[in-house]
């Protein structure tokens, strides 16, 4: 057995102080997680489809409760950008919240088409919360049948 | 208080094999009643269907049947029916029940019976 210096335990080293900061950082990011005050995330991410055939392609959004006036959809070369805000109704007064799972604020949705589209052509139809991009294939994109003389 | 707080017991769920979908809802009280917002995009009108047993409030949103649209490139969105359930407060009159469907925003308005609603009593 050999003597060992004591050393109190409430005493030891710098490291506690280490410790400290570290529990301190970790209920910073903590409060930075809950950090805006709406309770609700930054942003929502709207589900969203993409279906292709010879003359077009089709990219369905979901968009439930926003209203048309509330979005934007734009394209930039092959890259077709949806984005708006779902607002949240006025809080009624007197009222209390029970649930609130449903997600407002922003929302930024890019999808890169699978094919050269027509800019010129697109066409938007939004119905039952549901939006629908229609974008008609730029013609060297659509599939040609090109007659082989054998001979 | 049991208030439209529980909602998809497991009862609810067993009664058809179908894969269903829990939309997104915000419950509000005010002293009136209350007023429930469920999200279902892709459901029409009349795709809805509400329907009140046994002290549950039972909604179900059926898809409007989708055209064609060709190859499917990426797929997230979901084409199952969407299904909650809602053990009903019984201060609600399920008589005054009425509810809108916008966007695929389903909204509904829970009246209480005129006997539970809060009042002011004047004194003579």
């Amino acid at each position: 057995m050999s003597i060992i210096k004591y050393r109190n335990p409430e005493l030891t080293t710098w490291s506690s102080f280490d410790r400290l900061s570290s529990l301190r950082d970790l209920l910073d990011s903590a409060f930075q997680l809950a950090g805006n005050a709406s309770g609700f995330p930054e942003n929502w991410t709207p589900a969203l489809d993409v279906f292709e055939d010879e003359e077009k392609v089709t990219v369905r959004v979901e968009l439930a409760g926003v209203t048309k006036d509330d979005f934007d959809i734009s394209l930039q070369d092959d890259v077709l950008t949806i984005s708006g805000e779902r607002k949240a109704e006025a809080e009624q007064r007197g009222s209390e919240s029970f649930r609130s799972e449903r997600y407002f604020g922003t929302f930024t949705r890019s999808v890169t088409l699978p094919s050269p589209v027509k800019p010129d052509e697109v066409k938007a139809a939004y119905q039952d919360g549901v939006l629908t991009v229609t974008l008609p294939k730029a013609e060297e994109a659509k599939p040609r049948k090109i007659q082989v003389n054998l001979e | 208080m049991s208030t439209l707080t529980a909602c998809n017991p497991a009862s609810a769920t067993q009664s058809r094999r179908i894969d269903y979908i829990t939309p997104r809802a915000n419950l509000h009280h005010d002293g009136e009643g209350y007023t429930l917002e469920l999200e279902m995009p892709g459901v029409a009108k009349d795709g809805v269907e509400i329907t009140v047993e046994d002290g549950k409030l039972t909604l179900t949103g059926r898809r409007a049947e989708e055209q064609s649209y060709g190859r499917p490139v990426y797929r997230e969105r979901s084409q199952a029916e969407y299904r909650r359930v809602f053990d009903l407060d019984p201060s609600i009159d399920a008589g005054k029940i009425t509810a809108s469907m916008n966007q695929g925003l389903l909204t509904v308005r829970l009246q209480k019976s005129e006997a539970v609603k809060p009042r002011k009593i004047t004194v003579a």
